[in-house]
């Protein structure tokens, strides 16, 4: 894939405190691309989202959308163009599904807190609009039948794609799904696929966090790995498949010394189970 | 039977009163789950804004004719209720946000303290009741019932109408605007609106302001209706309001306006008839506040606390 990156991060890291949850991680998204970011438990895959969405400031390094640099503040960074979903569901509970896509409308409306008060007619359109296109993107994820329904009422999955839907209300260049699949079934998973790349026809560029690393091979042009805060390997789902490094880290260790492990974990266990014993047999002498 | 009436009307109107502030207190609580104590403050210095108003900044014959001087003082208690609110968030709780909940609350007696007090310097004479105009139509509506008449003051209609008018509106502008929108979304998870791009500094402000200018309202009606005004009078009434927010359940706005009415009658109407008289009135409020939050403790009309996630 050729032409200018949409999003660059540029030696992006993070530290908290003494922990360095991110060390000089470099990502860059092509117009058009879908790309995956996978890596075990706390390699920090979430903290990076929370990089490029202004929700944390990274200690060193830079991130840019069409070259120029992403604000501070989220709610600047969403207005610039990259909106995003949570790994755990972060819905407004006490809305309807529609009032959920159209405060997605949010920064895209230009009603001050006055035009609403007098319903001018062209504060009329602005909602109107609003909603139209909201619907049209309920519509699209496929929720448009359950557009009155609260959303805390709404099923699991729905409630996945409803983010969705209320991220691409905001008209991003680029999306960040974080675990969009979690915890769906089969055909869910799948229909999630179809969608994503659904959303890359609308000229969106995708960058999705998974576990699910066949998914995540079977959807993506470009994959990131990271691990414990580290750009492990990158490069075509193919490329990144056959890596060693990425089998040992993601997938586990070879056979051979995983059954060495499981050993040294047995052996383990069993002088666990003697001090339970003697602790057993000295409590009793005490009685 | 006429002596019911008329204390539900005193009931009503002093409730009417109450609700106008409750919103303030109920709204600020829902969107940054801070009890504003400074909020009864502001309104008592929104009654001293607009004698100011109608004292130094109006020509006499505006005095004499009753609509110019009400809307003149109308104008002067809102401004200077919003222009408080703005400050005091500005300053007293956005360096605050993100301290322990203890830390804003502190601050906010703090800030109540110190309006009190700027009056008290600024208005020599004020801890006493200073005479507040009428400027209204001053004709009382009577009707007769079984066993006597009822008496309405104009002014007291007025209240009654106005906090009804005011919640109805603040409703729908809450549940179909843009900024409305905007303020229940920070309200039930203020992350994830700035990560939809919605700004939470300005719609805490204009909670805020939204809040202040109900103040202000309730100021010159609570200064027409009772023609006189103290450094007190934001304490008690604050207190009130608050028990009403409290009792209608904090962030519902119904809630507010009705707790309000309830609060107001049971003043007049426990008053009139519960042992204890007049004396005994606060007593029977705050009995039906902990009667509700121990058997509901989210109050009448609000929603069960959720856990966030």
């Amino acid at each position: 894939m050729t032409g200018t990156p949409v999003l660059a991060a540029r030696d992006v890291s993070m530290v908290f405190g003494g922990l360095t949850a991110l060390s000089e991680v470099n990502l860059t998204l092509d117009e058009g691309q879908i790309l995956g970011l996978i890596g075990p438990n706390g390699a920090g895959k979430t903290t990076f989202f929370n990089c490029l969405t202004g929700l944390y400031t990274p200690t060193r390094g830079t991130v840019t959308l069409r070259g120029t640099r992403l604000p501070s503040d989220p709610a600047a960074v969403t207005v610039a163009g990259v909106a995003r979903t949570f790994q755990n569901i972060r819905l407004f509970p006490s809305m309807t599904a529609l009032e959920n896509v159209v405060v997605g409308r949010h920064s895209r409306m230009k009603q001050g807190p006055l035009a609403s008060l007098f319903h001018g007619p062209a504060y009329r359109r602005g909602e109107q609009a609003a909603r139209d296109r909201s619907l049209e993107l309920l519509e699209f994820v496929g929720l448009g039948r359950v557009h009155d329904e609260l959303s805390r009422n709404l099923p699991y999955g729905d409630q996945r794609r409803l983010e969705i839907a209320r991220a691409l209300a905001t008209d991003p260049s680029v999306l960040l799904l974080d675990e969009p699949t979690a915890g769906m079934n089969p055909q869910e998973t799948e229909a999630t696929r179809q969608l994503i790349f659904a959303i890359r026809e609308t000229g969106v560029a995708v960058v999705v966090i998974e576990h699910d690393t066949k998914f995540i091979f079977s959807l993506c042009d470009h994959v990131s790995v990271l691990v414990q805060g580290k750009l492990l390997v990158e490069g075509t789902p193919d490329v990144v498949r056959g890596d060693p490094r990425v089998i040992e880290a993601y997938l586990g260790k070879p056979p051979d010394e995983v059954e060495a492990e499981v050993r040294h974990y047995a052996d383990e266990t069993a002088d666990h189970t003697q001090v339970i014993e003697l602790d057993g047999g000295s409590e009793g002498d005490k009685r | 039977m006429a002596t019911l009436l008329q204390q539900l009307i005193s009931g009503l109107v002093l409730g009417g009163q109450i609700a106008l502030i409750a919103l303030g207190y109920t709204m600020v609580y829902g969107i940054i789950q801070l009890i504003n104590f400074a909020h009864g403050e502001v309104f008592m210095v929104s009654v001293f804004g607009a004698l100011a108003t109608y004292n130094w900044f109006i020509p006499e014959s505006w005095q004499q004719t009753w609509p110019l001087a009400l809307l003149a003082m109308l104008v002067g208690a809102v401004v200077v209720a919003v222009v408080l609110a703005v400050l005091m968030e500005r300053f007293a709780y956005r360096p605050l946000r993100n301290a322990p909940r203890l830390a804003p609350l502190i601050t906010a007696l703090g800030v109540s303290v110190m309006l009190k007090e700027i009056v008290r310097l600024s208005f020599p004479g004020a801890t006493a009741a200073v005479h507040v105009p009428r400027a209204f139509w001053d004709e009382p509506i009577t009707f007769k019932v079984p066993g006597g008449t009822v008496v309405i003051g104009s002014t007291g209609l007025l209240v009654i109408v106005v906090a009804i008018v005011g919640a109805v509106l603040l409703q729908v502008y809450i549940s179909r605007s843009r900024m409305g929108r905007a303020m229940r979304a920070t309200a039930q998870d203020p992350d994830t609106a700035r990560l939809m791009g919605v700004d939470p500094n300005r719609t805490i402000v204009l909670t805020f302001v939204i809040g202040g200018a109900l103040a202000g309202v309730a100021g010159v009606l609570y200064g027409v209706h009772l023609n006189n005004v103290d450094t007190d009078a934001g304490f008690l009434t604050g207190i009130f309001a608050f028990t009403a927010a409290v009792l209608g359940g904090v962030g519902s706005i119904k809630g507010a306006v009705i707790g309000g009415f309830i609060i107001g009658v049971i003043k007049t109407v426990g008053g009139q008839y519960l042992p204890g008289g007049t004396a005994y009135d606060l007593v029977w409020i705050f009995v039906l506040l902990i009667l509700v939050l121990v058997f509901r403790p989210q109050g009448l009309f609000g929603e069960p606390e959720r856990v966030r996630a």
